[in-house]
């Protein structure tokens, strides 16, 4: 089983880089950007087979060490 | 004598500049790796400057897990002054040892230069020997170094005189360096026993190096 983890800087936190890539994509051209935000994706293999299970686990792995939620959210997907 | 620990991780290089430094205020200084699992006795712990694991996934985040790690929560526990200095700092906030947390600089770069801090809390055994509003000439060599507190726990800050420097230009006025809230570049926990702060005032002790304000900030430890 795999989960995916998406982290993201909180909403209302600055995201320099998202900022940094909008900029340029304007001034590529492209039209009608209105936020670009950029966070990170880890993908975690699992030996679990119960999908209730791995989603607790992996909230557990989240919140200890993959996200600091003093700035950042994060989702999580369990891809089977 | 005082005696100072100062933590090795892979990746830390500040620690032979941070020794050096507290050893010319008298300290005697011991370097410990992140393996080890119980601290010596001591009476300062310096988490130093660096690259832990590479800074890896966040700075800090890995580095704070590491086995000497749980010895030094403790330590600060018990009322054990600990000091971080830059990747000591993130370490420091992603410990939960200190509030807030690094972020990228807003100019998305690598800050190294010489930076002017005011100092603004001085009731701590650290920025003892300075005054309130002195302005000291420090370095700063960072990338994440954007101090990020949310609105209530700025307050708080604020309410407990927890904050210990912000950048300013020579003459003490504020300055924006890398995005901080409130330029903020050093700050204390509740108790006044753990301090981080991104600037390195190891750097700057001698003036030969263009700089000897750092033993200001450091000497506190010594007496």
């Amino acid at each position: 089983m795999k989960a995916v983890v998406n982290v993201f800087l909180k909403e209302g936190v600055l995201d320099p880089q998202g900022k940094a890539a909008h900029h340029a994509l304007e001034s590529l051209g492209f039209k009608g950007v209105n936020d670009v935000r950029i966070g990170k994706q880890i993908v975690i293999d699992l030996d679990a087979t119960n999908k209730e299970e791995a989603l607790k686990e992996v909230e557990k792995m989240s919140e200890t060490l993959l996200a600091n939620t003093v700035i950042e959210d994060y989702n999580i997907e369990i891809v089977e | 004598m005082k005696k100072a620990v100062v933590l090795r991780f892979p990746g830390t290089n500040c620690e032979f500049d941070t020794e050096y430094a507290l050893k010319k205020l008298g300290l005697n200084v011991e370097i410990v790796w992140h393996k080890e699992e119980t601290l010596p006795e001591c009476d300062l712990v310096v988490v130093p400057g660096g690259f832990s694991y590479g800074d890896y996934l966040r700075a800090g985040s890995i580095a704070r897990f590491a086995p000497i790690m749980k010895a030094v929560e403790s330590y600060a526990n018990e009322g054990g002054y600990v000091l971080g200095i830059c990747n000591g700092f993130q370490i420091l906030t992603e410990a939960g040892l200190l509030p807030g947390a690094l972020k990228r600089n807003n100019n998305l770069h690598f800050i190294s230069k010489m930076q002017h801090i005011k100092v603004i809390n001085n009731d701590n055994r650290f920025l003892n020997k300075c005054e309130v509003g002195e302005v000291l000439k420090i370095p700063v060599a960072h990338a994440d170094g954007n101090y990020y507190i949310d609105d209530e726990g700025l307050e708080e800050l604020k309410k407990n005189n927890q904050i210990l420097v912000r950048y300013c230009d020579e003459d003490g006025n504020p300055m924006v360096l890398n995005g901080s809230v409130e330029q903020i570049a050093g700050v204390c926990n509740k108790t006044k026993n753990v301090f981080g702060l991104m600037p390195h005032p190891e750097r700057a002790i001698e003036l030969i190096l263009g700089s000897e304000d750092g033993v200001k900030m450091l000497e506190g430890f010594a007496s």
